[in-house]
């Protein structure tokens, strides 16, 4: 009796010790994706309830450390900027730039590649061997060049921030898509759908779409920190955004001046960015991993 | 000069049948283009289930694709797959789409991955009626219709499960519902049973036969297993290396055989009865339709071989009415088989 006790419970204590230590790995793992959150929050809700403009700082309270009460009598959390600027507004206020182009890339230049990708990789035959050639030439260029170049050659706008971003950023999305299609077609149900006549755009929005949907989710995940940190770039190189804008890298920019005195104004932003790319980043390799497995 | 009548009548009649004439499909090969399938010929007769059968690498399914135009990217076909008076290889697009589903379909091999996986069984049976105007709901009925139709039973209430839901050989019952779907005159079947368990094999061999003759259909069945060719096809092609070696009535065929690659056929299935499992089977490996021998591909296998069959190709000839074989020696074994038929049976 005893023994047969033992038999049955023997198993049961590593069980418990094994799902101990996914659970500790899964709130591990849940952690930057609740930090991505926290900032699509403020970036979306903190510009409604802080105030800050680009024009609005007051050369008294110029260069202040985290902490200190300005001539208002409010606190700047993270400091002011040479021009007296709140630090804190701006690192919100330049969350929800980040956000927005980065949403944006992400959609445009997801939604181009795709595009072209699917065709390319479905039809093959001319339209695979032009789609590839241009994804060639394109990556010969680093991605950053490019939209340096794009940014420079045309006044600084939001627009064209966007567009510098989204010409470099397509190509991932219509490499995977391109890989993925060509894989699709040769598959049974794609066979079948075309024997049983049915049209090229209906298989391809449902017999090929849908399995490229997760991989590409995974993939835009990437993408997006890119995008946010290819603007940041452009900014601190005073390409990108208009200076009545604000943005994480006209801030650090505005910083490396006041390196040694002040250096709350390029680091508390440069945290904040690296903060975020890195936890787009795990999140993106968690969703890799999960359609993956999938597969 | 036929008169109008005439016409019409005899394109009637012949477009019951499917007509395959010297259809030939290059392929780039290691060692340059190819004719992986070479002259092949042969009618998919109304009513009838025509079988196509060959070892692994004979061009069989690559035959069969061709005749909805289903070849690789990088493949030229030549020939005429002539359904009634109409070329279907030089058919458009639009034309090809319009005949796919329509007038042939195809039943794959494996069920478990001709299905979509992420849509539903109905959705995909009535894919092809949503393509040609019917509603959703429409779709939906008749698709429940024709899963009922192929046996699947309690269909009403499963047009909405997953492929994954059903059972291998439910799912090669929802396959041929969707071939059937766009009401076809003609199947073609590539090796429909061949990843189904033995005992569900019969039972759709079955269901194929019964919705052939309900629905008067042509069928062609691309196997490679004899036993199953012996119990369903009226006719039989038999191929080598790309090309036809034997051709007519399967019973004939199989009680007679006018080549020898179909005698040593016959001769290496496994008979459940006789004491030796593989009675004879057939030495050496099939011969690679990219580098095919000179003469008569099989020579290099075939116990009747001499000088001439390495040089010489044999020609495919009707040797008894309905009966065609690409052997030299054919009409010398049609002399003497009846009395070797006999040791056959």
């Amino acid at each position: 009796m005893t023994t047969t006790m033992g038999l049955v419970q023997s198993p049961a204590p590593p069980m418990a010790v094994r799902t101990g230590r996914t659970r500790v790995r899964r709130v591990l793992g849940a952690i930057p994706i609740m930090i991505f959150g926290l900032y699509v929050v403020v970036g979306l809700l903190g510009p409604l309830f802080i105030d800050y403009s680009p024009v609005g700082g007051d050369l008294d309270d110029r260069l202040l450390s985290p902490g200190s009460v300005l001539s208002d009598g409010s606190t700047a959390v993270f400091g002011t900027d040479a021009l007296g600027r709140d630090l804190f507004g701006q690192v919100i206020y330049g969350a929800r730039t980040s956000l927005i182009i980065g949403t944006l890339v992400v959609l445009i230049s997801g939604l181009v590649g795709i595009l072209v990708g699917t065709a390319a990789g479905y039809r093959r035959g001319t339209t695979d061997l032009a789609a590839s050639r241009v994804i060639d030439v394109l990556l010969a260029f680093p991605g950053i060049l490019l939209a340096i170049v794009i940014a420079g050659v045309f006044d600084r706008s939001f627009a064209i921030v966007v567009v510098a971003l989204s010409v470099t950023n397509w190509i991932g999305f219509a490499r995977l898509s391109r890989s993925m299609a060509m894989t699709l077609r040769e598959r049974d149900w794609v066979k079948s759908a075309t024997v049983m006549g049915v049209r090229r755009r209906r298989i391809i929005a449902r017999h090929i779409l849908p399995f490229i949907a997760g991989p590409t989710l995974a993939l835009a995940t990437t993408e997006f920190a890119g995008a946010i940190l290819a603007e940041a770039s452009l900014s601190f190189l005073g390409l990108g955004l208009p200076s009545a804008s604000v943005s994480w890298g006209q801030t650090i920019a505005s910083g490396k001046e006041y390196l040694a005195s002040a250096w709350w104004i390029s680091a508390i932003p440069g945290i904040a960015l690296a903060l975020l790319v890195i936890c787009v980043g795990f999140t993106g390799d968690r969703l890799t991993r999960y359609f993956s497995r999938k597969q | 000069m036929m008169s109008g009548s005439q016409r019409e009548e005899s394109r009637r009649v012949s477009a019951g049948t499917l007509r395959v004439r010297d259809l030939t499909i290059v392929l780039p090969g290691p060692r340059g283009m190819a004719d992986v399938v070479d002259g092949v010929s042969f009618d998919m007769v109304e009513g009838r289930t025509t079988g196509l059968i060959g070892e692994s690498g004979s061009g069989k399914s690559l035959t069969a694709m061709a005749l909805v135009g289903l070849i690789p990217d990088t493949g030229v076909v030549r020939g005429q797959v002539l359904l009634g008076d109409e070329d279907l290889l030089k058919a458009g697009r639009a034309r090809m789409r319009q005949v796919r589903g329509a007038e042939i379909s195809v039943v794959f091999q494996d069920p478990s991955t001709a299905l979509n996986p992420t849509m539903t069984i109905g959705d995909q049976v009535g894919e092809i009626l949503r393509e040609r105007g019917l509603s959703r709901s429409q779709a939906r009925e008749r698709a429940a219709d024709l899963l009922d139709h192929v046996g699947i039973p309690d269909a009403a209430a499963r047009v909405g499960a997953y492929p994954h839901e059903f059972s291998g050989g439910m799912r090669q019952r929802a396959m041929i519902a969707l071939a059937l779907a766009g009401q076809p005159r003609f199947i073609l079947a590539d090796e429909p049973t061949t990843a189904l368990d033995v005992t569900v094999q019969a039972r759709i061999l079955d269901l194929l036969g019964r919705l052939r003759d309900e629905d008067h259909l042509s069928m062609l069945l691309v196997s490679h297993d004899l036993r199953v060719m012996s119990h369903v096809a009226d006719d039989l092609v038999v191929m080598y290396a790309g090309r036809v070696c034997e051709r007519g009535g399967a019973k004939a065929v199989l009680n007679r055989p006018l080549h020898p690659y179909t005698d040593a056929l016959v001769r290496s299935v496994p008979s459940v009865h006789v004491e030796s499992a593989i009675a004879d089977p057939l030495p050496g490996s099939p011969a690679n339709p990219f580098d095919r021998p000179a003469g008569c591909p099989f020579h290099p296998r075939c116990p009747l071989a001499e000088d001439r069959c390495r040089t010489e190709v044999p020609a495919l000839r009707e040797i008894v009415p309905g009966r065609f074989s690409a052997c030299h020696f054919a009409e010398l074994a049609e002399r003497t088989s009846d009395s070797g038929a006999e040791e056959l049976r």
